[in-house]
């Protein structure tokens, strides 16, 4: 167990939870603010890297990932600050990714330059739609036009670009996205992340789906085609999916987020932010407040900002082991799960799977097969629930 | 002890809601017997069930003082009777226990099915009726139509039907009255060995078993030694009371008389309905004719949703047992519901009244089979076997033939509905026996098998005719038909819980309702799922499950891991609630809808 984050790695994840607006179908950890004093924020976040740091002394972090929210509603000088700070904190390896999320609005794409300055060599930038009408749908301030500029502003800044894209949309047919991911995949990213629109509990379309208001959603089978859609044509333009939403030419992957799907150690600081921290051989899950002000005078005023620290189980360790590792097409190694568990995958249901063509097994790993894929969560109560 | 001549035993027949109860409780209220402080509705129905549905589960009496318009005292002895047909031979007991009844006839409604099977008990058991048209203060009151229906359909004169609103109090001295004048005296020979008749019993919290007598000959007392002729048990004779309706302490019960004793008796079981308690000592010659002993006709399985607590619902059986002799039960273990009972009972609404007890008194949630009848199997060798259970339906090479137990049913509905009512009868396997019109209301009478009835009849009847036909009827006979087994499969695996008996020609339309049902209450598997219903190994209806395409979570990083944690967790515990058939797994909830009964 001591040393098994070492096949994730270590990596920063910093939470920054305003946005300008809510999106209605988003259930991330966002608030909408008028006015945030930014040097309070900076001193909280200084004040929680330092902490940690101490904690995690002498790893070597690899990535450095800013997340939200929207964090490129972030000054300059608060991105340059907490990385300053972060690189006085931990070792570094030589080729550290520093990811920011960011909105393709001209206002954010203004600050671009500062950023990477600052040190931020990756970007994620949430385009969502290529159609201004879906991007009202949507609930998203930029238009299809002001996101090619900013796409354009990126590529003067940052080695390595990534967008977002949701799909199987409302009344979004076969054609429509085929046409609209070619679109996309002429711009020639190197990474993609591919997101069919899931309706979360809480968000304004779970309210609107509820009330029957949301029409034209994707039956399972146009779902199913969308999704087999998506993995040919990325597959054609040389970026294959490396996870279920994920797709990156090779050497593109995003860094940061294999830390958590490869179950790394991964420190999570900002309003609700999780972490995964082995400490002395006892691996740990932490957990930050949720509401941004509550984080705030929690950190100000016991200069800690997370709640209980939960230790994990070797039961946790399977579990979260393998609903993340099976969403990668390297899929997981038994020998790791019955090293992290204490007891090997069961072999009559793992066997089930290989001849039901869920899983493909090659001596001691297990991938999902494409159409495994579409079916994860069945696979992971399979091999999982007892 | 009181004269005879000053004694009058009467029950009140009627149909649900026709006011039985609210007469009753006026009849108390106006003699003075209950306070009117301690007043409440429905005075002598002291379940819970019996008060939220308005029917009658257990005989009651309660013991009247009137002081009549000629100036004496009398005794005026009421027991509320069971009126329903599930409980025929209590009702048949209690009928005999009493000389008179009055009929109470709903002057909106008019005649039900229901009031005629009662009628023809309280005729065969030579009593003297006084018709009551209850509720002539509704606007929709039509006495005249009614009183001509009583004597059209019934046969009885009802020109001085006694006109009451029993809820509004009208008319209540006339029904005394008529009670006093047009009902006769019990006879009985005071000096002759001690003859009653055990008319019903029931556990006491406090008392232990108490029997309800009517004294037909002889004196009974605090004390004697008494001897209970159909099971030949003997007890000491601890308390003898009157029920006014609490228990008032008398020191002797002579002809005539109803009343009730404990004697250190232990359980209900030890008491049979309709058995003759007499003197140990002095018996009488014969016991009173007409005795049997309660035989369950439906039978079904009842399973605890949770498998911890089967002891629970063993307690909580053995409990209800003690004081329903009529009601039986062995253990069965099912593949698909684990351990349960196979229990007995004496017609659906028995069922559904233990059912509702054991769920409402012992918390219980319970799984219900489908309800199935006793089956006779001829078997090749000469013997006869009772099938309760299709589970334990024996290879068919060794039967010969099978038979089912048949019902007479008498079915009124107004004539609109009668075409919907035929074909129901007709779909249900029925025939005919029957059918005639008084006004604008048709009376028909079919053979029609039980084991179609107790399969969601009800329910039909009901809806196609919006509520207003009535139905009731009697077992009539076992006959030889073309019964078969039905299994049903899931992923080619039999799911015992499932199976059902049914005739060869219903088979493929209940089979076809079953796999269609199963395939909308089966949650998806990763492959499909072939359901099928079968008769041996010949498939007569299926339906496939398609395989799930789809699942799995768009998004999935740091924070969420913890989600989804959380969520396989949750999924854990819905796993216990699934039982496993091969690959298949069902949950529970598929078992109690596709078994649910439409009753």
């Amino acid at each position: 167990m001591t040393d098994d984050w070492r096949n994730g790695g270590f990596g920063l994840y910093l939470h920054w939870p305003f946005c300008q607006s809510k999106c209605p179908y988003c259930d991330f950890n966002s608030h909408v603010a008028d006015r945030i004093d930014q040097k309070r924020w900076e001193a909280a976040y200084l004040s929680e890297i330092d902490r940690i740091g101490a904690e995690t002394e002498g790893r070597v972090l690899s990535t450095v990932f800013f997340g939200g929210g929207t964090p490129s509603l972030m000054q300059g000088d608060l991105v340059h600050a907490i990385l300053d700070r972060v690189r006085q904190t931990w070792t570094q390896s030589n080729d550290l990714e520093v990811t920011m999320e960011a909105n393709p609005g001209s206002v954010e794409a203004g600050r671009f330059a500062d950023y990477a300055a600052a040190g931020v060599n990756r970007v994620s930038i949430g385009f969502q739609a290529l159609r201004d009408e879906d991007l009202r749908r949507l609930g998203r301030m930029h238009s299809v036009a002001e996101a090619g500029r900013a796409l354009d502003v990126a590529r003067k800044s940052f080695e390595r670009i990534s967008f977002d894209l949701i799909y199987a949309r409302q009344d979004q047919g076969k054609e429509a996205w085929r046409t609209e991911l070619m679109e996309a995949l002429a711009m020639e990213p190197d990474h993609l992340s591919l997101y069919q629109l899931t309706i979360e509990d809480g968000t304004v379309f779970a309210e609107r789906s509820r009330k029957g208001l949301l029409r034209g959603l994707p039956d399972e089978d146009l779902s199913v085609d969308l999704f087999e859609l998506t993995q040919d044509l990325c597959e054609a333009a040389g970026l294959p999916a490396y996870e279920v939403s994920n797709h990156a030419r090779p050497g593109q992957e995003a860094r940061h987020n294999l830390i958590y799907w490869r179950l790394g150690d991964y420190a999570g600081i900002g309003p609700g932010a999780h972490g995964r921290l082995t400490l002395k051989g006892q691996r740990w899950a932490t957990e930050a407040p949720r509401a941004p002000g509550a984080w705030l005078d929690q950190v100000e005023r016991q200069a800690m900002g997370e709640l209980a620290r939960e230790p994990s189980s070797p039961e946790d360790h399977v579990t979260e082991y393998l609903l993340n590792a099976l969403r990668l097409s390297e899929g997981a190694e038994l020998s790791r799960f019955a090293a992290l568990g204490g007891r090997p995958m069961r072999e009559d249901r793992l066997a089930s799977l290989v001849e039901g063509e869920f899983l493909i097994r090659v001596e001691d790993r297990i991938r999902t097969t494409r159409k495994g894929r579409m079916v994860l969560n069945a696979i992971l109560r399979e091999l999982l629930l007892d | 002890m009181t004269d005879l001549a000053h004694i009058r035993n009467f029950s009140i027949v009627a149909h649900i809601d026709h006011g039985k109860s609210t007469l009753a409780d006026r009849l108390i209220q106006a003699t003075g017997t209950v306070a009117q402080r301690d007043m409440k509705e429905q005075m002598l129905d002291s379940m819970d069930i019996e008060r939220e549905r308005g029917i009658t589960i257990k005989a009651n009496t309660v013991r009247l003082n009137y002081r009549a318009k000629d100036g004496q005292d009398y005794i005026l002895n009421l027991i509320d009777t069971p009126g329903h047909v599930d409980f025929a031979y209590e009702v048949s007991r209690s009928m005999r226990a009493v000389e008179g009844s009055l009929l109470v006839v709903d002057a909106s409604q008019g005649v039900e099915a229901q009031t005629l099977a009662n009628v023809y008990q309280a005729l065969d058991a030579g009593h003297d009726i006084v018709p009551v048209l209850n509720k002539i203060d509704l606007p929709a009151a039509e006495p005249e139509r009614v009183r001509a229906q009583i004597e059209d359909v019934i046969g009885l004169d009802a020109s001085d039907s006694v006109l009451i609103s029993a809820k509004s109090g009208i008319g209540i001295p006339d029904v005394l009255e008529a009670i006093v004048t047009r009902l006769p005296a019990p006879k009985g020979d005071r000096d002759a060995p001690l003859k009653a008749m055990l008319v019903d019993s029931w556990y006491d919290a406090y008392l232990g078993v108490v029997v309800m007598i009517r004294v037909i000959d002889g004196v009974i007392k605090k004390g004697d030694r008494i001897r209970m002729m159909a099971t030949n048990a003997a007890y000491g004779i601890d308390k003898l009371a009157v029920l006014r309706p609490q228990m008032v302490d008398i020191p002797e019960l002579g002809p005539g008389e109803i009343g009730i004793f404990t004697a250190s008796i232990k359980q209900v079981r030890d008491t049979r309905v309709g058995d003759t308690v007499t003197h140990e000592r002095k018996p009488c010659d014969a016991p009173l004719p007409g005795f049997k002993p309660a035989q369950p006709v439906v039978f079904c399985g009842l399973f605890p949703v949770d498998a911890n607590d089967f002891e629970t619902l063993r307690d909580a059986i053995e409990k209800l047992a003690l004081n329903d002799a009529s009601f039986s039960t062995e253990m069965e273990t099912s593949a698909a519901l684990g351990f349960g009972f196979r229990c007995g009972f004496l017609g659906l609404l028995h069922l559904e009244v233990i059912r509702e007890r054991l769920e409402r008194e012992f918390d219980l949630d319970l799984i219900t089979t489908a309800p199935s009848v006793v089956y006779h199997l001829h078997m090749k060798d000469g013997e006869v076997r009772d099938l309760h259970n299709p589970a334990d339906m024996p290879d068919l090479t060794y039967v010969d033939h099978i038979e089912e137990p048949r019902i007479k049913a008498t079915i009124m509905v107004p004539d609109e509905y009668l075409g919907d009512i035929l074909k129901l009868c007709q779909d249900r396997r029925g025939i005919q026996q029957n059918l005639t019109y008084a006004g604008s209301r048709a009376m028909v009478e079919y053979d029609l098998p039980l084991n179609e009835v107790v399969f969601d009849f009800y329910d039909r009847l009901k809806s196609v005719t919006k509520g207003y036909a009535s139905f009731d009827y009697t077992i009539s006979e076992y006959r030889e038909d073309f019964l078969v087994k039905m299994s049903i499969l899931v992923n080619d695996e039999p799911v015992d819980a499932l199976s059902m008996m049914v005739h060869r020609d219903r088979a493929e339309m209940r089979g076809r309702g079953m796999v269609e049902k199963l395939k909308e209450l089966i949650p998806r598997h990763m492959f499909k799922i072939p359901i099928q219903a079968a008769i041996g190994g010949r498939v007569i209806a299926r339906e496939t499950l398609s395989a799930m395409r789809k699942d799995v979570t768009a998004k999935c990083y740091g924070g969420d891991a913890t989600r989804k944690k959380k969520l396989l967790e949750k999924q854990k515990e819905g796993k216990k609630k699934m039982r496993q058939f091969g690959k298949v797994e069902i949950p529970q909830t598929a078992f109690i809808n596709a078994l649910k009964m439409d009753s």
